[in-house]
């Protein structure tokens, strides 16, 4: 495991949010270095999404600015966030494929739209990332036609395609059988240690933050209230890392 | 409060689809990417409610026929039942019903298919992988409902036409090449700016912008559709809804230019 003594490629200052009256985030400082796992925890409902959203520049903060490699999402121009979101990679929850293309196609789209790539070529890279997420042979079919799990890594083949520097996991376990949980997990773990891919996974599963994390920050009420490795996380005797961690999540 | 609420959410719609349209007008370069998708709006919008825009014309056709049929008959001029169904179908009845009914079932689908899309986070999917939904989702379904609008227009208006000629022939005793006749006659006044008669292009050029309405009003719908299904739900309301109003209202206006003295 790295020591995430790196460069900072994001940082989130002081960010505040609110959608109507119900406040999710209030003053979410956080920071991960370049080619560094961190994975967000904390129970539901309490922003870990909202968080994700906003590095990626689809939630704006009401306060605060979030930061991704020098630029502040807050002011970036809507051509500047769009070149940089083509250096990252987003795993929705339930996947979020469009429901009208095929697999292979859904997995091809970025490529199509951002890349000059020729089709042999891009079938070529679509069909990589399948096998990579063990979906060997899916290519024809139709997002009705899959389980939930199938889907997830769909969308996870999709996130990966363009060999992005910066992955965003939302929840990558859910849904899926423990076996195929796992080997998700080491997918992640695999990709960070050999492509230096920086990534912050939101989860609730302590078994996945035992194999991808190189840090853990434990988030409640909006904001980080606890820090650390994996191993220093689930040793802590932090009263509400315990509470946390005694709820039967995993 | 709740009406003031109201107005500034009906103050917010109009102007994102303002702004849509905008985006929509500057990106009519990437068409020549988009004809795949274009293509598929056309069979989506076209081939599958052509029966319908085919069987409502000719019972429309049928009921202008008769209605008018039986006023002109009762002053002696029956023969002249042919201009008036041209005319009503050219300049009114064609436009105004295929839009209606583009509104109903290809609007209300492609709200709730965007809006769909809002909801299971796929829009959102592809704005995280800088794939620009106007020119993706928005052009494509605009492009192809400006098209197919005056495509409709013109069978429903020629299926309206044969649908007068019946009924004036088996209700009302007029041969159908006096019908037909005058049905040519009555649409050839001369436009100014295309060779076609005007009541043609006027009634094309109506339902071209109703096109252009129905797809901008029912994707924006279906975009800042929110709340699962519920939100999909509000969001079809809405398009189709606001579709036909705004139909019926620029119809007036469009007419008024038209035809003005």
């Amino acid at each position: 495991m790295k020591d995430g003594g790196g460069q900072s490629i994001i940082r989130f200052e002081e960010v505040s949010k609110a959608f109507g009256p119900k406040v999710v985030l209030r003053g979410m400082s956080l920071e991960v270095k370049r080619g560094e796992t961190l994975a967000i925890m904390g129970p539901s409902g309490i922003g870990k999404s909202v968080t994700l959203r906003h590095a990626v520049g689809l939630v704006q903060p009401d306060s605060g600015r979030v930061i991704v490699d020098d630029h502040d999402l807050s002011t970036i121009s809507r051509e500047d966030l769009r070149e940089l979101r083509k250096r990252m990679g987003y795993l929705f929850q339930e996947g979020a494929l469009i429901n009208w293309l095929s697999v292979g196609e859904n997995v091809a789209l970025p490529l199509r739209e951002n890349t000059d790539l020729a089709d042999e070529v891009i079938r070529e890279k679509v069909e990589e990332k399948l096998a990579l997420v063990q979906l060997r042979g899916t290519y024809d079919l139709m997002p009705p036609e899959l389980s939930g799990g199938m889907r997830k890594r769909v969308g996870l083949a999709r996130a990966l395609v363009t060999d992005p520097e910066i992955v965003f996991y939302d929840e990558p376990n859910t849904g899926l059988d423990p076996e195929i949980s796992m080997s998700i997990n080491h997918l992640i773990r695999d990709l960070a240690e050999r492509l230096q891919i920086t990534s912050i996974v939101v989860t609730h599963l302590v078994s996945c933050i035992l194999v991808v994390a190189d840090r853990v920050v434990l988030v409640d009420q909006g904001r980080v209230f606890a820090e650390g490795t994996p191993d220093e996380f689930i040793r802590s005797q932090d009263e509400r890392v315990v509470r946390f961690l005694a709820k039967p999540y995993d | 409060m709740a009406f003031l609420e109201i107005l500034n959410g009906a103050f917010v719609a109009a102007g994102y689809r303002v702004d849509l349209l905008v985006q929509v007008v500057g990106k009519l370069g990437h068409l020549p990417r988009r004809r795949g998708l274009v293509a598929d709006q056309f069979y989506v919008g076209g081939i599958k409610v052509l029966h319908v825009v085919l069987l409502v014309g000719f019972s429309i056709g049928m009921v202008v026929s008769l209605q008018t049929g039986l006023e002109l008959s009762r002053i002696g001029q029956q023969d002249q039942i042919g201009t008036l169904v041209a005319l009503s179908m050219a300049r009114e009845m064609g436009p105004f019903i295929t839009s209606t009914i583009l509104a109903a079932a290809v609007g209300s689908a492609l709200a709730a298919e965007l809006g769909t899309m809002a909801v299971s986070e796929e829009l959102a999917a592809l704005e995280v992988l800088s794939i620009d939904r106007v020119s993706y989702l928005v052009l494509p379904r605009v492009v192809a409902l400006a098209i197919l609008c005056p495509m409709l227009t013109i069978l429903c208006d020629t299926v309206g036409i044969i649908g007068g000629g019946f009924v004036a022939r088996s209700q009302l005793g007029v041969g159908l090449a006096l019908y037909y006749d005058t049905v040519i006659d009555s649409l050839q006044t001369p436009s100014k700016l295309f060779s076609l008669p005007k009541d043609v292009y006027a009634g094309l050029f109506k339902s071209f912008v109703f096109g252009i309405v129905i797809a901008i009003i029912s994707c924006s719908a279906g975009i800042l559709a929110r709340g699962g299904a519920l939100g999909v739900g509000n969001a079809t309301r809405s398009a189709v809804r606001d579709s036909i109003i705004l139909v019926i209202i620029l119809n007036y206006f469009m007419t008024w230019y038209f035809y003005q003295q």
